[in-house]
């Protein structure tokens, strides 16, 4: 997975997902990749970027990266140790400005399943874990960044379940189901290219490609029609500083940047 | 997905009842007096879980679990419990491989983190043998947090529009003053809390350090509660620093003395967690008669927990785990129970 440049795709999705991050922020974090690349932001752009655990956890000063969203490392130096219903709430009263996920399959609208994959619900043919707190995050949270591979089985035209709220079915639908108004789907960082979201018709819009990649491939890999901005750009690469400080410092045992693409 | 989902009535099977009166009436008859709660954790499983009952595990998986209890669960062979799948990881794990339970209320459960997912605990799923109901982490913890307050729902803005609310078992509402539509999630009183926690003393009083997670409400909401201790300190250990209590004594039926309880898991403090042992876990479940003979092995064909940490290398491997713990305390050893003072 190298490419000729020297870093691989998961060093460059955790460098550009770090970016999409503005210092003097909140966020509420998921272990793996959303992880190392909000390390990496508190290392390079967003020194005070505050990071949150749902479990309870309050801006650590992070040595390692934690293996649970409640393990010893999101606790070491911690400015806070608190409970879960205290970080749902805070996002609930709308201090929590991002939230990063993962998730199995992703739709046009940033919608997430984690849930199953299969179409009858009470007899999957995966069982996945399901919300988890991905649901309350992208409920509340303002904004919401999804990182993930980028293919077919991923970028779906229809979920097997809708575990996690993007836009839901389009423009207005999130706040007439009763979910907080202006807060939503934002970047969503992949394989192929960093995406955002149309701001008229909510839908998933390619804002850059990564070094390398071509819009057909990004059409190729893609379960629904994706929008591109125009012109499009292609996305700046891993500046060598981001690379030594994500290598040397945020993941330095290879955990996460260390796992090719799936 | 489209418009039809957010019109969907929730259709999940409310498997606790949220009546606020039935529960006052339970808690009103909860003895309240300050008595000696140490036992065995064979005795605290046998008195006070039952076939059927509905279980709530603390901690967060498998970060400071009462694994010790849930062994136990597994030894003696409990079944059709109900179970908060609430975080639940490790611990949903052990209570799937004893195919204990029968339904679950589902926030994240087979997964195991960045560990992976559980191949015995997807079978048992995918099986048909688990009824389900669709939550997420704050819900969970939001019914905890009901039932505490001993009110039968809290309104939420979560959940709202997706498929979770379709296979839970919430409502919507509209709120009174503002008429902003509303998730209501119903109280939730599992009839066994199970907790682990750094220290407490032989009536129940325990404490904890570091994050909480849902354990204030999960200690307050069920109606009976074991907790499992790393180390058993007297009362006035608890009254040096009080800010630092879970539970009161009175909340508390079982006390069981369990150095390494939360063993292969995470002790913020005392030791991480052993992912040599939860790989092995993984490994063993890739095959059902693998993981039959692993379970023969670590949980049936073992008396008790502190044999199942031998055969994991004992003290020695204890220390090592007590290493890898960024949280430890260097020279700081806890005052033991001498017994007797409040």
């Amino acid at each position: 997975m190298k490419s000729n440049s020297g870093y691989n795709l998961m060093e460059l999705m955790v460098c550009i997902a770090a970016r999409q991050l503005e210092d003097g922020k909140t966020a509420v974090i998921g272990t793996g990749m959303p992880l190392a690349a909000a390390m990496l932001a508190q290392k390079t752009a967003a020194p005070s970027l505050v990071i949150l655990f749902e479990a309870g956890g309050v801006a650590p000063k992070l040595q390692r990266l934690p293996i649970s969203v409640a393990d010893s490392n999101t606790q070491t130096d911690g400015l806070l140790h608190t409970s879960m219903d205290v970080i749902f709430e805070a996002c609930q009263r709308g201090t929590i400005d991002y939230t990063f996920l993962g998730g199995a399959q992703i739709d046009m609208y940033g919608n997430i399943n984690s849930t199953m994959i299969g179409t009858d619900y009470n007899h999957p043919k995966v069982r996945l874990p399901g919300s988890g707190g991905a649901n309350d995050l992208a409920s509340l949270c303002w904004k919401t960044l999804t990182i993930t591979p980028h293919d077919k089985r991923r970028f779906v035209g229809k979920l097997d379940f809708l575990t996690t709220p993007g836009y839901l079915t389009g423009p207005g639908a999130r706040e007439r189901a009763g979910l907080p108004e202006g807060s939503g789907p934002f970047k969503v960082i992949s394989t192929l290219a960093l995406m955002g979201y149309d701001p008229d018709s909510k839908r998933m819009r390619v804002e850059s490609l990564h070094p390398g990649v071509t819009r057909d491939q990004v059409i190729e890999n893609t379960g629904f029609e994706m929008l591109f901005v125009d012109p499009l750009p292609e996305t700046p690469e891993p500046a060598d500083n981001e690379l030594r400080i994500l290598r040397e410092e945020v993941d330095p045992l290879g955990l996460v940047i260390g796992k090719s693409g799936q | 997905m489209n418009e039809q989902v957010q019109s969907l009535t929730p259709q999940g099977e409310l498997f606790c009842s949220p009546d606020v009166e039935e529960a006052r009436s339970f808690f009103r008859e909860k003895p309240r007096t300050m008595t000696n709660k140490l036992m065995s954790v064979s005795e605290a499983v046998s008195r006070f879980v039952h076939d059927g009952d509905y279980i709530a595990s603390g901690g967060f998986g498998g970060v400071r679990i009462a694994s010790a209890v849930l062994h136990e669960i597994v030894r003696q062979s409990k079944k059709d419990l109900g179970l908060s799948g609430h975080t639940a990881t490790h611990d949903f794990q052990i209570l799937a491989a004893g195919r204990c339970f029968n339904r679950c209320d589902i926030a994240y459960i087979v997964g195991l983190e960045m560990r992976g997912l559980s191949p015995n605990g997807r079978r048992y799923m995918e099986s048909g043998a688990v009824k389900m109901t669709e939550w997420s982490n704050a819900t969970l913890a939001w019914r905890y947090k009901a039932a505490s307050m001993g009110i039968p729902f809290l309104p939420a803005r979560v959940v709202l529009g997706t498929e979770v609310m379709k296979y839970s078992a919430a409502k919507t509402i509209e709120c009174p003053f503002t008429g902003q539509k509303l998730l209501a999630v119903p109280a939730l009183y599992p009839d066994v809390g199970i907790i682990h926690v750094h220290r407490a003393d032989i009536y129940g009083n325990c404490q904890l350090d570091g994050i909480t997670i849902a354990d204030y409400d999960v200690g307050r909401s069920s109606k009976r509660v074991i907790i499992t201790a790393e180390h058993l300190v007297d009362t006035d250990e608890i009254r040096k620093e009080p800010i630092k209590t879970l539970l009161p004594f009175w909340l508390v039926d079982a006390v069981c003395h369990v150095r390494y309880g939360s063993y292969p898991g995470n002790m913020p403090y005392e030791y991480f967690s052993d992912e040599e042992h939860l790989a092995e876990w993984i490994q063993a479940e890739q095959d059902p008669k693998t993981f039959q003979e692993f379970l023969d092995k670590y949980i049936y064909g073992v008396n008790d927990f502190a044999e199942y940490l031998e055969l994991k290398g004992g003290e020695s491997r204890m220390a090592e785990l007590h290493e890898l713990e960024p949280l430890r305390r260097i020279g700081e050893v806890p005052v033991p129970a001498k017994g007797g003072n409040r």
